[in-house]
């Protein structure tokens, strides 16, 4: 039965994210293929040289090109309520919208594009994943520098810290965050961001030993300069690349670790799912055959990590080709 | 010679084979855990179901919710202030000892000496104000004020020997030392988080149940619970999954029990705020006024909800739509009222004659691990609302820290379900005046006020008159939906699935008496 | 003898971290009594159940009330059971206990000989795609690995049933379901999941180890003795390559029981990490506590037996530890 309905779905502005991250995208590339020592067409071209690069670049521009030019693409809103239809609840992978349309991977219990909601769920994985990793990434190399170059007892306290968060599982220390904080995805942000630190101070602080002997440090500081310009200025940019090489692992950790936490009913809310999210909701219809739900969602993560683990590989491969290829 | 020994091995084995020889097990599938098998310990439901196979109340609750005569053979109001119970004859606990009024009034004692319980049965006691023992199976209590409904508060309260239970802790009865009752089951083993095992109590005084052995199976999550009644591992189970409903009613092999339960669900509203936290313009500002308080506004919600479609596909047929706090057969309910029917464009004039033609936004709160599908109906109904113009969001937390910011009316429109044998204690409680000092209107968070409701609902509650209760209840329940203080959504649909040759009288209070379970 | 006094006073002062960290962070939430309370009760009632369960104490007070009942085993009674919390998390630990060997025993069932198989023929098809399955295996979401052996074992093939503990024994004074078919039946798909991951690992470790291992001198002399190719492997390449091994999996057993909460919620698997779920969503504070001190102690104590273990298989880690 069809009843009236206002006009048409809002469509998706255009975010702009999408903007800045082809813009991030470059200076990415120019940052790596410095630290390399070489030009950006020859850093991407080193990058592709064998199949696995050639993989891993594949991957990655896909799972970027879902996350942020897929609102631009997907023929619904699944975060806007009054865009769905209830009626519509539960179709199978191409069945026909009462509004017109079709539905290409089914649609959810709420009546959402899977699609759509996938695509959407993915950019806010990302996201997410992103902000916790990167705040990690920051504090962890704040005080890991710091350590290095101190000493002390400063650095007695970061080790013992980052010992602390080292022996537990990442798991448990996001759900013993989550559990006392309560849910929601800028908690799960700030939980990721607890349970990695310490690999990012780890590697920041062995980085600034080794800089911290080297003589332009001792002549930076017979110079005069302070603290603060001496760190910020000259060490952090050499104690660089093995916090980048860490970084995209981290990440695909994070969004592991975000999925399952959604999973679990930590993360993001039923009404903006973010891909562990919209897993979860369709657990209560496995059993009785409506898979799409579960299934489609779960492959697109499989994509996403995957496609940022295979392209760290190749990362540290080319920025320190000393390593052997995993 | 080797016909003989054949005969001699197939015979016992047919023997074996034929029911009437074989021990009869029935195995049960519960949908939630049981935490304690003391039956004073917590008011929670799964207690109450598991504790009423070894426990039993004076008074005694039908399949409809109707009172019958339990461990209390008859009971009069002989005064306004005084009933007098009249104990069952005969009736002896699981140790031998007889069923006396003294073991009636120690249970009217313990609830309120279980200090550290979290959720006490101490409701249900305090309208007693003396308790006399006139003889070994006569009992008479009073009470300060007339009340109607004591023996309704009386169904709450198991009766456990004194004799056995006298210095217990919860440990004593979930070990089984203090667990001495008069119900139809004995314990066998409590394996917590796992199941309960039971024995038929071959001395009980009531209807031998059909089962030598009970196992009661604890298994909360959906689809263990029915992949184990697929696979045979359980004869039947409670809260069957909406999704796999359809699909056990084509399967030969079992059987579905359904009936529309106490639950009812609706949305409670914020009716005393000017400026009503979740509750504000299209661009996120505050309001002048609170819209909620406008009935043109309240109406045009609930004629917005297209309720058929929310029990058909949110629900999967788990839910009828409902107009009132009570379930149909529940006094109270009265005669077959119709619920708003759905009528979007009713409801957009609606907003606009009430001052709100762009419509507004709002927030709606409510559980997600509670109710039926909760987190989904609050979902639906933000599509509902969400076409007529209310812009709205949904929020949903877990119980526990959800019931307690909905009464401290940390909300605008919060999600609330609720299951009442009599329609007078529901409204008291939801829609009566709040009162700190008498209890009254201790859910009704937003305030609702009506000095007529309040009067009908005291009548009721004074009543000793069932039929006259009733009528009273009635008129209250009328009197205050006029006013639409709440917006009914549906009522729940209980389901239990059970293998083809049982039966079991469904409930209307979800509870999962296995005693009850019959072959057919 | 300092080494272990040593090891053993980190791991009390990991222990007091943990446990005032928990605590601290802990009165964030909401309060729980109101779930439990009637809701008939009235305030009289709310306010003595609260006294009765000691929340309205100050802060500090109820931390050192806390640290002296843990001192002595008690972490606190929980709100719904009313049992003491640990004697909740003892009673599920050996179902979580069997899941996490199970997982362990299976990840090395299937992770060694894929590993070494990896490593001796690193270029073939075989090697090849053992080693893209490893990779996968650490981008696969355990969750919903889960969930799809649901479908295809129990759904659609309904060769398994699909959540759920099987039929148990008692063993040395424990609930054990390994011991029966029916336990197996239930056992076999939440092991297979939680054991992806760690036979990811273990692939990934035994196949660098064995070419590792398979450019060594010792190798090449042993081959050029005479050795057959299996006994060179057998008794010369596999050795090598287990003492990483044992040393990543002695650690990685903690991870195995904190990843079992996943898995316990997926085939609702009736162990700690279901407790822990279920007592998280119904703000069940006592245990939630209970639990992380619980696990905070486990793994404290599996790294000592590990750095114990590693210290013994490797005198130089003692010496320099002296």
């Amino acid at each position: 039965m069809s009843e009236s309905r206002p006009d048409s779905t809002p469509t998706p502005t255009p975010t702009p994210t999408s903007v800045s991250t082809s813009a991030g995208g470059g200076i990415a590339v120019r940052t790596l293929a410095r630290l390399a020592g070489c030009r950006s067409s020859t850093f991407l071209a080193r990058f592709a040289a064998n199949p696995a690069g050639k993989l891993a670049l594949l991957l990655l521009a896909l799972t970027l090109l879902t996350a942020f030019a897929g609102p631009f693409l997907a023929p619904q809103n699944p975060y806007d309520p009054a865009a769905l239809d209830i009626l519509d609840a539960r179709l199978p992978p191409g069945s026909a919208a009462a509004a017109g349309g079709t539905y290409l991977l089914g649609s959810d219990e709420q009546g959402r594009d899977l699609l759509s909601a996938m695509v959407y769920g993915l950019r806010l994985s990302l996201l997410v994943a992103g902000a916790g990793t990167g705040l990690a990434c920051l504090l962890g190399a704040a005080l890991g520098l710091t350590a290095g170059y101190f000493g002390g007892r400063w650095e007695r306290l970061v080790l013992a810290l980052a010992d602390l968060q080292l022996s537990f599982p990442a798991l448990l220390i996001a759900l013993a965050l989550l559990a006392l904080s309560g849910p929601g995805l800028p908690k799960v942000a700030l939980a990721l961001a607890a349970s990695q630190w310490a690999y990012f101070a780890r590697s920041a602080r062995v980085a600034a030993l080794v800089e911290s002997g080297k003589d332009y440090i001792a002549a930076a500081r017979l110079q005069g300069l302070s603290h603060a310009r001496l760190l910020w200025r000259h060490l952090l940019p050499n104690c660089l690349p093995p916090l980048l090489v860490i970084l995209p692992l981290q990440l695909a950790a994070a969004i592991s670790l975000e999925a399952t936490l959604s999973f679990l009913g930590l993360g993001a809310p039923a009404t903006e799912p973010s891909l562990g999210r919209l897993i979860a909701n369709g657990f209560a219809y496995l059993l009785s055959g409506q898979y799409w739900i579960s299934l489609y969602p779960g492959l697109l993560l499989t994509l996403a990590v995957t496609a940022i683990t295979l392209a760290a590989d190749r990362l540290a491969a080319v920025l320190d080709p000393r390593r052997q290829e995993g | 010679m080797a016909r003989r020994l054949l005969l001699s091995f197939l015979l016992p084995l047919l023997l074996l084979a034929s029911p009437a020889l074989r021990a009869a097990g029935l195995s049960v599938g519960l949908a939630a855990d049981v935490s304690s098998l003391d039956p004073h310990y917590l008011n929670a439901a799964p207690n109450i179901a598991v504790a009423s196979h070894f426990f039993e109340t004076l008074v005694a609750v039908d399949k409809d919710g109707q009172l019958v005569p339990g461990l209390a053979q008859s009971w009069q109001a002989i005064n306004p202030t005084t009933w007098e119970f009249k104990l069952r004859p005969g009736v002896k606990f699981h140790d031998g000892s007889p069923l006396t009024a003294e073991d009636v009034v120690f249970s009217l004692d313990r609830p309120a000496s279980l200090t550290q319980s979290p959720g006490p049965f101490t409701g249900f006691t305090r309208a007693i104000s003396g308790k006399k023992v006139v003889d070994a199976h006569t009992l008479r209590l009073t009470t300060a004020q007339p009340y109607g409904p004591l023996p309704l508060d009386l169904a709450s309260i198991f009766i456990v020997s004194k004799k056995a239970a006298a210095k217990a802790t919860t440990e004593d009865f979930n070990s089984g030392k203090a667990l001495v009752g008069t119900g139809p089951f004995r314990l066998v083993k409590f394996r917590r988080g796992e199941a309960v095992e039971l024995a038929r109590f071959d001395g009980y005084w009531g209807e031998k149940p059909a089962w030598d052995t009970l196992t009661l199976r604890i298994l909360p999550a959906d689809a263990a619970r029915l992949a184990a009644l697929l696979a045979g591992q359980v004869d039947m189970i409670e809260g069957v999954p909406g999704a796999d409903v359809a699909r056990l009613k084509k399967d030969a092999r079992f059987r579905l029990e359904q009936r529309v339960s106490w639950r009812t669900l609706f949305l409670q509203l914020d009716l005393f705020r000017d400026a009503s936290p979740f509750v504000t313009d299209l661009a996120g500002k505050p309001l002048a006024k609170n819209p909620l308080k406008d009935l043109k506004v309240r109406q045009a919600l609930s004629r917005s909800i297209n309720r058929e479609a929310l029990a058909a596909r949110t629900l999967d047929g788990l839910g009828v739509p409902a107009s009132r706090l009570v379930a149909p057969g529940i006094p109270g309910h009265g005669q077959q009222p119709a619920a708003e029917p759905y009528d979007p464009e009713g409801a957009k004039r609606l907003l606009a004659e009430a001052g709100y033609p762009q419509g507004f936004a709002l927030t709606l709160h409510g559980p997600n691990n509670r109710y039926l599908n909760d987190e989904q109906i609050l979902q639906t109904l933000a599509q509902f609302f969400g076409r007529i113009g209310v812009k709205t969001k949904v929020e949903t937390l877990p119980l526990a820290a959800y019931f307690g910011r909905l009464r401290h009316a940390d909300f605008s429109a919060a999600l609330l379900g609720w299951g009442s044998l009599s329609g007078d204690f529901a409204l008291r409680t939801l829609l009566g005046t709040p009162d700190e000092k008498s209890g009254w209107g201790a859910w009704n968070w937003g305030r609702f006020s009506d000095t007529r409701v309040d009067a009908d609902i005291r009548s009721a509650l004074a009543s000793t008159d069932p039929a006259r209760r009733s009528r009273a209840a009635e008129a209250a329940m009328d009197q205050a939906m006029q006013q639409l203080p709440v917006i009914p959504l549906h009522h729940q649909v209980a389901t239990w699935a059970l293998r083809a040759g049982l039966t079991y009288p469904a409930r209307i209070d979800e509870f999962t008496f296995a005693a009850q379970v019959r072959p057919r | 003898m300092t080494f272990i006094l040593r090891r053993l006073l980190h791991g009390a002062w990991v222990l007091l971290a943990v446990s005032a960290l928990v605590f601290a962070a802990l009165y964030v939430v909401g309060n729980p009594v109101e779930l439990l309370v009637d809701p008939q009760a009235d305030p009289a009632d709310t306010a003595r159940t609260i006294a009765a369960l000691g929340l309205d104490q100050p802060l500090w007070r109820q931390y050192l009330t806390f640290l002296g009942n843990a001192a002595r085993g008690d972490l606190g009674t929980s709100f719904i059971h009313g049992v003491p919390a640990l004697s909740l998390i003892l009673e599920r630990l050996p179902a979580t206990l069997e899941l996490a060997a199970s997982a362990l025993f299976l990840a090395l069932l299937l992770g060694i000989p894929l590993g070494l198989w990896a490593g001796l023929r690193p270029t073939s098809l075989a090697g090849r795609l053992i080693g893209a399955a490893s990779t996968l295996g650490f981008a696969l979401p355990a969750f919903w690995v889960g969930l799809m052996l649901i479908l295809v074992f129990a759904v659609q093939l309904q060769w398994l049933p699909p959540g759920g503990r099987g039929e148990t024994r008692e063993v040395l004074g424990l609930s054990l379901s390994v011991f029966t078919l029916d336990g197996w039946r239930h056992l076999l798909l939440p092991a297979l999941n939680l054991a992806l991951y760690k036979a990811a690992l273990v692939v990934r470790l035994v196949r660098a180890g064995s070419r590792e291992a398979l450019a060594q001198d010792y190798v090449r002399f042993a081959r050029a003795k005479g050795l057959t190719e299996s006994r060179v492997v057998t008794g010369h390449v596999l050795p090598n390559t287990l003492i990483p091994v044992v040393t990543v999996l002695g650690m990685e057993l903690g991870a195995l029981i904190a990843f079992a909460v996943v898995t316990e919620t997926v085939f609702g698997w009736p162990g700690m990490g279901k407790l822990l779920m279920d007592a998280i969503n119904a703000l069940d504070r006592p245990v939630v506590v209970a639990y992380l001190l619980f696990a905070a102690a486990l793994f404290v104590v599996l790294n000592l037996l590990v750095e114990l273990l590693y210290g013994w298989l490797d005198p130089r880690v003692r010496e320099g530890r002296q």
